[in-house]
């Protein structure tokens, strides 16, 4: 009889390992499928430390309109929109409500601040350290553009460069509608 | 004359104090080998699966250069793979570090193995012991009681 119960107890044993190892795996199987943020969605909380230092983090986005540009220096598509991104944020710079923010996706300093030279980009950009903000935004690729309403939530998403300045006034001008 | 070979001498200095300088600041520059070496053991999220060493991306040749500038600035082996982890995150690594989640990779090889090992040699042993040689009934499950009454009939038979 001893025998009998033990075998039952390493088959249990066993089935409860497949269980839980099926479980874990199916979990990952989840977090994998889901594709980047979509509409509606809140935005996730994270800090950008810029090339200057400056740390911008959630209390300083609160309540205002922000794009959240990730980019790097080797990506070609990503120079295609780079003028039309610093127009725009001239365009709304000195209103207040609205931040736009460079995340700089698996660069080296030293291109990446070459190309904001290039491209006199003027908003704050900052390496994404860890890629952590890339994570934590599902992004797919570079360049990948989020536009996060005042409540916080994801309001616009933009795969790929865009065409024009007139593509993010439009998506910018909706936002600030009162 | 004199005036010449003074100019030479300061000259001479200068060169000897820059260069000095310069050499305790930075290392000699690495060979494509040493960092290939390192590059080898780093990949890069963009391209996949593929590694550092045999990528030929754009975002990849600057990495190389950067672990190139890395080597000489006198960073060693393990402290560029950390910068490399610090600035892109673990999925740089070709071996992802053991924590967290990561375990599972660790753990469930040799695992598997055992429960193979175990279940395989279950078998094995019955396998070696035919169900013909065991007897019908095992006389410890019997009780001497109806031991004693099957040995009665048996015998009362013959």
């Amino acid at each position: 009889m001893p025998a009998v119960k033990t075998s039952l107890w390493g088959k249990m044993l066993a089935w409860l390992f497949l269980a839980s190892l099926l479980v874990l795996v199916g979990l990952q199987l989840v977090s994998a499928q889901k594709g980047v943020l979509t509409r509606g969605e809140m935005a996730p909380d994270f800090s950008l430390t810029t090339f200057n230092g400056d740390v911008i983090g959630p209390d300083e986005l609160k309540g205002k309109v922000v794009l959240v540009n990730f980019w790097a220096s080797w990506c070609k598509p990503c120079e295609q929109e780079a003028e039309a991104l610093q127009s725009a944020w001239e365009t709304y710079a000195s209103r207040g409500d609205v931040i736009f923010l460079g995340v700089d996706y698996v660069d080296t300093e030293k291109e990446a601040l070459a190309y904001l030279e290039r491209f006199q980009i003027t908003y704050p950009n900052g390496p994404d350290l860890g890629t952590n903000i890339y994570r934590a935004f599902r992004a797919r690729g570079v360049p990948e553009t989020f536009l996060i309403n005042k409540l916080g939530e994801i309001a616009f998403v933009k795969i790929g460069p865009f065409q024009n300045l007139v593509e993010i006034t439009t998506a910018i001008d909706r936002l600030l509608e009162p | 004359m004199k005036i010449l070979a003074l100019s030479l001498f300061v000259l001479l200095t200068c060169a000897i104090v820059i260069g000095s300088a310069a050499a305790q600041g930075e290392g000699p520059t690495p060979s494509p080998d040493e960092v290939n070496a390192i590059a080898a053991n780093l990949y890069c999220p963009v391209c996949a699966n593929v590694p550092l060493d045999a990528c030929g991306t754009a975002a990849c040749a600057q990495w190389r250069q950067q672990i190139a500038d890395l080597l000489t600035q006198g960073y060693s082996e393990q402290q560029i793979y950390d910068y490399f982890v610090q600035q892109y995150g673990p999925s740089v690594l070709a071996t992802p570090p053991a924590e967290g989640f990561n375990w599972l990779i660790y753990l469930l090889p040799p695992t598997l193995v055992i429960f193979a090992a175990f279940f395989l040699g279950r078998g094995l042993l019955k396998w070696k012991k035919p169900a013909g040689n065991k007897p019908f009934v095992s006389r410890n499950v019997m009780s001497s009681k109806y031991s004693r009454q099957l040995e009665k009939q048996l015998k009362d038979r013959r």
